[in-house]
């Protein structure tokens, strides 16, 4: 793309060792000591999980919040290249490598969840998959896509790593990868969903949307992609002292914003037709985690109304931060808060656990630095010039 | 032509009426349930059928000895549809000192005249163990010892089947210390036969085995002890209903208790079903579904049709594990509903805390940043 080559990715340089990435290493250390001692003892020395509930954070945030994070690049991707956006092409690279990082730790830490964990491979193979079940559309869906998406970034270290050959062959048949990496996100996103649909009458009414439950999945998911762009882009640009990006940002946060309106449509839609709305205005955590939620849907529909607000930086960060923190609720109300499989029975994570959640970010984020220092990830720019 | 066909199928289907007294329908049923206690493949009901139709029969002679007549019993109390009917006229039985009609030196007569005519083509059935001590005068039929009719009567047989475990290996009479030296058939005859262990066994894996016969010409797969594979290929505890109990450690340790009542794994009220190889769990007893049968009942198995096990071990005595080890740990009998960690609260609290108070402290730079830039372009 000549039009782009003034926005050609470069490596930024610079140290590895701040006093930022060293508490990130620090916080991933921890994480990988609990883990391993996780893998030696089970997971009942380290997680609070239970009969009643066999998923904890581990799943609720680090897959199902984790992934749909990570759709950044699979949002910019339909953007950039379905609709044929040509403008947002500079922000598609370091979102890809987000999402490359949230996407391979969500299917890696499915393993630090599985209690038989040297079985999980059963899941890829014929004589051991249950085809008709939904996990297993999940997990195919979420490899492949994690596999696409190493292809549709390694142009960006294959130079590096001298393989300049295999760049080239691969750049002619790129475009299938990136039909590919469009297309995996949408089912697998609306299956996360699906598996609530499977939980029944477990989940509480206010997050049982039933059929629906795929749409509204897929569409949070596209949503909190643009959000994390957002988001990204804002802290990449203060924390590399880089130039703000806020005119395309405020582009990408129209449609994001039209989006918005149509979620709530649905969503409010869905609970009074249900005639679940009621039990948002009874005295329960349940109601109130619910109008948390939709507080993060709503306020940035206040905030980010005018086009002026959305050319504001801060206007936006605080915006796609709410809507991420939405997203968040939206699937931990769903698959925690609001689920209840019997009298008695209650969760909380354990501090290592909340440890290992946290760990995993961190270690994202310092990979996320490492890399971009490293390798053409981001697009060249002047430094911020005050 | 087609006109022919019709007639045709029609003349087989009426001959099977008269003969059999029972409709198509029923007759095919019965067809196809053989096929599958045997385990055939789809299709295999139509090679019976035809086996079936044909008029000529196979001639059965049917010894009794030391044995409660149980094995003819369940036979004919196995209330399929008109089963008794079936197993009295797809075979011929000349000579069945129950059922016959005939008695005292006429029956005997007919025995022998069955015997001649269908000389190396008749199948002898063998219920009840025969007693070998002292010239095995502990059971006479006629006057002739046990011993010398089994000989005899298996000397020009097609096929021996013995029917029952008192017949297989001796069964409750061959208890020790075993006073009349009772044995199985195999034992008496110096060569192996076709087992069907049980006490009783289960009516259909006889059937089932006679129809195979009378289908294919031939017995059904046996092993070792003789016993035909698709009936006896497998111990009953692997497909127990109460299997899942044993695996997660659920057990009933008296009867009445609460374990008992809640229908738990039976085996450690001495249930046999580990060392038991049968069909009883898959196939059930008395025709009325596959939950009939003394473990569903709430009794132990205790391995009626296992030489070594049945009428030797008490009942009350645990089953020694065939091919299969318990689990290293079992799950708690309370499990515990959730631990509240403070900690954790507390940490959770912090994060969200941390993260809240940096995107505003970011969100104030970022706006300090913006307007900064936006001034210098209007600059």
């Amino acid at each position: 793309m000549a039009s782009h080559d003034a926005h050609a990715p470069a490596p930024l340089g610079g140290s590895l060792l701040t006093p930022v990435t060293f508490v990130l290493g620090l916080l991933a250390a921890i994480a990988g000591v609990i883990l391993v001692y996780r893998f030696i003892y089970g997971l009942g020395a380290v997680t609070n999980i239970n009969d009643g509930f066999p998923w904890g954070i581990w799943i609720a945030y680090d897959v199902v919040v984790g992934s749909a994070f990570a759709c950044g690049g699979y949002a910019l991707a339909l953007l950039a290249y379905i609709f044929n956006k040509g403008e947002y092409h500079p922000l598609v690279r370091p979102a890809l490598l987000a999402s490359l990082f949230g996407y391979t730790l969500a299917a890696v830490s499915v393993i630090f969840d599985l209690g038989r964990w040297w079985n999980f491979w059963h899941i890829f193979w014929p004589g051991y998959a249950q085809v008709n079940s939904v996990m297993f559309e999940v997990a195919v869906c979420i490899s492949a896509y994690v596999l696409v998406m190493w292809i549709e970034f390694s142009p960006a270290f294959l130079d590096r790593l001298g393989m300049g050959e295999l760049k080239k062959k691969l750049s002619k048949v790129l475009f299938f990868f990136i039909a590919l990496g469009v297309l995996l996100p949408s089912m697998h996103q609306s299956s996360l969903g699906s598996l609530l649909v499977v939980f029944g009458n477990q989940v509480h009414p206010l997050w049982q949307s039933g059929w629906l439950l795929p749409l509204i999945y897929l569409m949070t998911a596209i949503m909190l992609g643009f959000a994390v762009v957002i988001f990204e882009a804002t802290l990449s640009s203060v924390g590399f002292k880089r130039q703000m990006e806020t005119p395309v940002l405020a582009q990408l946060c129209k449609i994001m914003y039209g989006l918005l309106i149509a979620y709530l449509v649905v969503r409010v839609g869905d609970l009074a037709v249900r005639g679940a709305i009621g039990s948002a205005f009874s005295a329960s955590g349940e109601a109130l985690m619910f109008w948390l939620e939709m507080l993060c849907f709503i306020v940035p529909v206040i905030i980010l109304g005018s086009q002026a607000a959305r050319n504001s930086a801060a206007k936006l960060f605080v915006g796609a931060v709410l809507l991420m923190l939405g997203g968040m609720l939206l699937r931990i109300n769903g698959f925690l808060v609001g689920y209840e499989t019997g009298e008695g029975w209650h969760y909380f994570p354990s501090f290592p656990e909340l440890m290992v959640t946290v760990g995993l970010i961190a270690f994202e984020i310092l990979a996320y630095i490492i890399i971009v220092r490293k390798f053409p990830v981001l697009p060249a720019t002047q430094p911020a010039t005050r | 032509m087609d006109q022919l066909l019709i007639d045709e199928t029609h003349q087989a289907a009426s001959s099977v009426e008269r003969r059999l007294g029972l409709s198509r329908r029923e007759f095919m049923q019965f067809c196809a349930a053989t096929a599958a206690t045997l385990g055939l493949p789809a299709g295999a009901e139509a090679a019976i059928a035809k086996a079936v139709e044909k008029a000529k029969r196979p001639s059965v002679i049917w010894l009794h000895f030391q044995e409660c007549t149980g094995c003819s019993e369940s036979l004919l109390r196995a209330e399929h549809p008109t089963l008794e009917k079936l197993i009295l006229d797809v075979i011929s039985l000349d000579y069945h000192e129950t059922l016959m009609a005939a008695a005292g030196h006429q029956a005997e007569a007919a025995k022998k005249a069955a015997m001649e005519a269908n000389k190396g083509k008749y199948i002898l059935v063998v219920e009840g163990a025969i007693p070998t001590k002292e010239n095995g005068i502990y059971c006479k039929v006629g006057g002739r010892t046990a011993l010398e009719l089994t000989k005899e009567a298996a000397a020009n047989a097609a096929a021996v089947i013995a029917i029952g475990s008192c017949a297989s290996w001796g069964g409750m009479p061959s208890t020790g210390p075993n006073p009349t030296g009772s044995s199985g058939v195999a034992e008496v005859l110096g060569k192996p036969v076709v087992t069907i262990p049980g006490c009783p066994p289960n009516p259909y894996n006889f059937l089932a085995t006679a129809v195979h016969f009378l289908t294919f010409g031939k017995l059904p797969e046996i092993d070792s002890l003789g016993r035909p594979k698709f009936a006896y290929g497998r111990i009953i505890h692997e497909h127990c209903e109460r299997r899942a109990h044993f695996d997660a450690g659920r057990f009933a340790h008296e009867f009445g208790d609460e374990g008992h009542r809640k229908g738990y794994c039976l085996y450690k009220l001495g249930c046999k079903g580990p060392e038991t190889y049968a069909n009883c769990s898959t196939i059930g007893f008395g025709d009325v579904g596959e939950s009939n049968w003394p473990v569903a009942c709430g009794h132990p198995c205790i391995g009626c049709s296992e030489k070594g096990v049945g009428f030797a071990k008490p009942i009350h005595a645990t089953a020694q594990l065939k091919g299969m080890s318990p689990p290293a740990s079992y799950p708690n009998v309370v499990e515990q509903q959730g631990k509240t960690s403070f900690a954790s609260m507390a940490a959770l609290a912090a994060i969200a805390g941390a993260a809240a108070g940096g995107a505003a402290m970011l969100a104030k730079n970022v706006g300090k940043q913006d307007a900064a830039g936006q001034g210098k372009e209007g600059q």
